[in-house]
């Protein structure tokens, strides 16, 4: 069976039912999954250009009338394949709760306050480096139903495509040190230590910005690698 | 050891970000202008294939829906061309994507309006029936789950290779069905007639 991409990698996602995670239980298959090859159909995929972002689209600090308030900070890093290669037009979309911990959807009944200057939500496309770089405020910790005075740490929620459908990511990137992570059982649904750093952005005071903004790093690595299914024969 | 970046769930909140003109009444208001990049509409002016709408519904365990589902959906066009197929890189279909995202409304329910893929190859010298790749993400769900709509009637679907592997009793929950002028193929989580899904 030709699997171009190794499942082995797959060790590091989340289990489909994670039980801790209340809402996986009614919500992750019963049956056993089948075990598929990738065909053409697999491991080709969307490629989205340049065209498909607008100016400021990667700094949500400049969408709204004036400044939204919170911590501004700055978020970059690279995306690359599992062979540590740069994924060149990858489009990369970011949504966030506001520096008060409170999402604009209107599902989000948390009692903290909107800000008029901020909805939360950028998007870009990786440079021929992998590249990419969004400003943004840093989000507020936010309670949920989970489970008994449940916080979610804070978190920006990350959607990436890569050189395949296979490829396609959606994960969530954390902060250094955040004292929440002992008891969130979705960071936590990923069991092995090693494998949840990766989800942890790390400070960069390199790049932080003088009298401006403080700089997280945060590299994406995705299945697949830059080669065609006839290479791989 | 694994050097990938795991997978989060998409959350409850996604639908401002990633279906800001989607099913997803995320904004009574409709206050916030945020372009939408990948949606529920693939159909583009030069794309070959016949017109169709594919319509169904999400459902968990329990048998009820599921509003904060999100379906993105991977295809080739009418002549079994993707677009981006490293072996044909310059084509005249160029403007067609062949992806598509639907948010889910309070029913549970998405929506494509795209065209019936045609046949692509397959493993092995063979030739795989008219199908979309479909992955599942929702909030529940650390990672997507992934699965594929076949064609009901549809001649190819008998040689395959995929479907092969798929128990007989099974193959039923990857069929859309022709009903007037749409096709409906709904998602079961979980259930007698939990939806296959794939590990690849």
């Amino acid at each position: 069976m030709s699997l171009i991409y190794p499942l082995d990698g797959l060790s590091a996602y989340p289990k489909h039912l994670t039980p801790e995670y209340k809402s996986t239980v009614k919500r992750s298959p019963t049956k056993p999954l089948i075990l598929a090859p990738h065909t053409l159909s697999e491991l080709t995929g969307p490629i989205y250009g340049h065209d498909a972002i607008q100016e400021f689209d990667n700094d949500l600090t400049k969408q709204g009338k004036s400044e939204p308030l919170g911590e501004r900070i700055i978020v970059h890093g690279y995306v690359l394949d599992e062979d540590k290669r740069p994924v060149p037009d990858s489009l990369v979309e970011i949504w966030q709760a506001n520096a008060c911990g409170r999402y604009v959807h209107i599902v989000d009944q948390h009692p903290a306050p909107l800000d008029p200057n901020f909805t939360g939500a950028g998007r870009t496309v990786t440079d021929k480096n992998g590249y990419y770089k969004f400003i943004t405020v840093k989000p507020g910790a936010y309670p949920w139903g989970n489970h008994h005075n449940a916080w979610r740490p804070n978190h920006i929620h990350f959607s990436v495509f890569g050189h395949s459908f296979l490829s396609r990511l959606v994960t969530q990137m954390y902060f250094p040190g955040d004292y929440l992570f002992p008891f969130d059982p979705i960071f936590n649904s990923v069991t092995d230590e090693r494998d949840r750093a990766r989800m942890i952005a790390s400070f960069d005071l390199e790049n932080t910005v003088p009298d401006w903004a403080l700089a997280f790093r945060f590299d994406i690595v995705l299945r697949g690698r830059d080669k065609t299914p006839e290479d791989m024969d | 050891m694994s050097e990938l970046t795991p997978s989060q769930t998409v959350g409850p909140f996604y639908a401002y970000g990633l279906t800001p003109k989607g099913r997803a009444k995320w904004d009574p208001n409709g206050h916030y202008s945020w372009k939408e990049t990948v949606g529920d509409n693939l159909v583009t002016p030069d794309v070959v294939g016949d017109r169709i709408r594919i319509m169904g519904g999400i459902y968990d365990g329990d048998g009820l829906p599921i509003p904060d589902a999100m379906l993105e959906i991977w295809q080739a066009d009418g002549r079994g061309r993707y677009a981006n197929d490293p072996g044909s890189r310059a084509r005249p279909n160029a403007a067609f994507k062949g992806h598509g995202r639907s948010a889910c409304d309070k029913d549970g329910v998405f929506l494509f309006d795209t065209v019936k893929p045609g046949q692509v190859a397959g493993p092995n010298g063979t030739m795989q029936a008219p199908h979309i790749l479909v992955s599942i993400f929702g909030r529940g769900m650390l990672r997507q789950v992934h699965t594929r709509i076949y064609f009901e009637g549809e001649p190819a679907n008998a040689t395959d290779p995929i479907l092969a592997l798929v128990p007989e009793d099974r193959r039923h929950t990857l069929m859309a069905k022709k009903d007037g002028d749409v096709w409906r193929w709904n998602v079961h989580m979980q259930g007698d007639n939990e939806t296959v899904f794939f590990d690849v």
